[in-house]
């Protein structure tokens, strides 16, 4: 028990389901408000992009402390992303829609917000299934490629919030600047400069 | 060992709501009376209060009523904040008395009519409407007010009037979301002549029988149920009788998505989502959205031969 509880894993495993253990919560206690079904989707919804955010910040924290094993953590934080929008996509076709296949197609095709949306999840698809050891062997470098789908990915998670506001952007507009700065934190030029700072930093130390 | 710590207050002693409420009125009472003496007007009429002589109205839905807490709790009020829960929590600081409200334009009888006046004007009626929201949820609610077209004959409209204009108050004191320019303020809504002048259009001054809370629209605000609700303007300042369409503050912010008409109709999506179908508030299963939002038999003449696509 004390070796399980000193793993990091088991408690970032348990902090990814709180927004889901308080959706939970909240339902049984009629703490979802009038409209619990919108509560849910937007719920399940910015925990998606909170999660893809946080997936994405791993590689820029790395490069920042130095601390090559936060990459440990980093297949689970995807994977919860991906755990999330599948609650989302099912409140979706479920409760919005009530498995009606032809109003899906219909909304899928017909409202720019949903298309985007929902090619982000298709695309999630193949990354959570090649997230094995087995899966990054069998593929090499390919691997990497296909995973370089997540930029996109985010991008289009941001865009499906922006599209679907009726008039205050300031939330999507919030994502899509922590977006912009952790694509930042990537392009070659940063990324040598950040190296310099921080190995000054640690000879100065 | 389990020791039960006795209560401070035994229950005996604590007032049933009932008659906290019946004191609390008897008090406003003695206030009325005292006022009245002094200088003959009626003192604060705060949400939560009844209003009285309230008659029941033929224009009433028989459908389940959306209760009082989601009611007042759940809805969109930007001059509070855009999200739902924020005009619940951010509108205590809206003062609803004293409060006017100035008819003019294109009338015979301009005027700048006091908030007790006008509750004065004519008897109150319960009206229970549904109220269908551009977003696509629905609610069922009984307003209390009386038909707008009674204070525009008092205005007398000349041959000029064409369109009713409605001003919301803008003060970013009492409403901390006009400090945000999320919509240019202030909040103007409109419709045309007939439309203002239709039995259904109702002033509303309260709801659930008791005087409007703050959130909803205190003290006076427009209830148009066959329109989307944010045709329905809230806490009116200015009625203005004009010749040309009001340019509205939604046709500003988005002339692609919000029409002049706005009327309730499934037929004409939002460029965005679908029309077809709602959320009732309180029920698991979306419904049809229909046509005028159900008052077809009342308003559909209106629009003869009128393209509703074009005009949405």
């Amino acid at each position: 028990m004390g070796t399980v509880l000193r793993n990091p894993k088991v408690w970032l495993f348990g902090v990814c389901l709180l927004p889901l253990l308080r959706l939970i919560v909240l339902g049984g206690s009629g703490g979802l408000g009038a409209n619990p079904i919108e509560f849910i989707t937007r719920s399940t919804g910015t925990w998606t992009l909170v999660g893809l955010m946080v997936t994405l910040s791993v590689t820029p924290l790395r490069r920042l402390t130095g601390r090559a094993d936060l990459i440990r953590y980093r297949r689970m934080l995807g994977l919860f992303s991906f755990f999330y929008v599948c609650l989302h996509f099912i409140t979706y076709i479920w409760l919005d829609q009530f498995f009606d296949p032809a109003a899906i197609a219909k909304d899928i095709v017909k409202r720019p917000f949903i298309t985007v949306g929902f090619t982000a999840f298709v695309l999630l698809i193949p990354l959570a299934a090649t997230s094995t050891h087995a899966m990054m062997r069998r593929l090499g470098r390919r691997w990497l490629q296909l995973h370089r789908l997540v930029y996109a990915i985010a991008l289009l998670g941001v865009v499906h919030y922006l599209w679907l506001v009726k008039k205050d952007l300031t939330d999507p507009l919030i994502y899509g600047g922590v977006l912009v700065l952790l694509l930042a934190l990537r392009l070659s030029w940063v990324v040598g400069r950040l190296q310099a700072a921080r190995i000054r930093f640690a000879l100065a130390g | 060992m389990l020791i039960l710590k006795p209560h401070d207050i035994p229950s005996s002693e604590i007032t049933p709501p009932e008659i906290y409420r019946e004191r609390r009125q008897f008090m406003q009472g003695m206030g009325v009376l005292a006022a009245g003496a002094a200088f003959g007007a009626i003192p604060d009429a705060h949400a939560g209060t009844k209003l009285d002589g309230v008659r029941a109205s033929d224009y009433t839905v028989a459908e389940d009523k959306t209760s009082y807490k989601d009611v007042t709790t759940y809805n969109n009020f930007y001059e509070f904040g855009t999200g739902k829960s924020d005009p619940a929590e951010n509108a205590g600081s809206l003062r609803a008395r004293p409060w006017t409200v100035a008819v003019e334009g294109a009338v015979k009888q301009a005027k700048t009519w006091d908030i007790d006046a006008l509750l004065k004007l004519a008897p109150l009626e319960e009206r229970v409407y549904r109220m269908r929201c551009v977003e696509g949820w629905s609610m069922v609610i009984p307003w209390v007010g009386f038909p707008l077209a009674e204070l525009l004959r008092r205005a007398e409209p000349t041959g000029n009037a064409k369109y009713v204009e409605f001003v919301t108050l803008n003060d970013p004191k009492q409403m901390p979301g006009q400090r945000s320019r999320v919509l240019d303020w202030p909040y103007v809504e409109g419709l045309r002549l007939d439309e203002a002048m239709h039995p259904l259009t109702l002033l509303a001054v309260g709801l659930y029988g008791e005087v409007l809370p703050n959130q909803n629209g205190a003290p006076i605000r427009l209830v148009v149920p066959w329109k989307y609700g944010f045709k329905s303007a809230k806490s009116i300042v200015k009625i203005r009788l004009v010749e040309k369409p009001p340019l509205t503050a939604w046709m500003k912010a988005a002339p692609a998505e919000y029409g002049f008409y706005s009327n309730v109709n499934p037929q004409v999506d939002h460029p965005r989502w679908s029309q077809a179908k709602e959320r009732r508030i309180g029920e698991f299963f979306k419904r049809d959205t229909l046509m005028f939002n159900g008052y077809g038999n009342q308003v559909a003449q209106l629009y003869r031969g009128m393209d509703l696509q074009r005009f949405f």
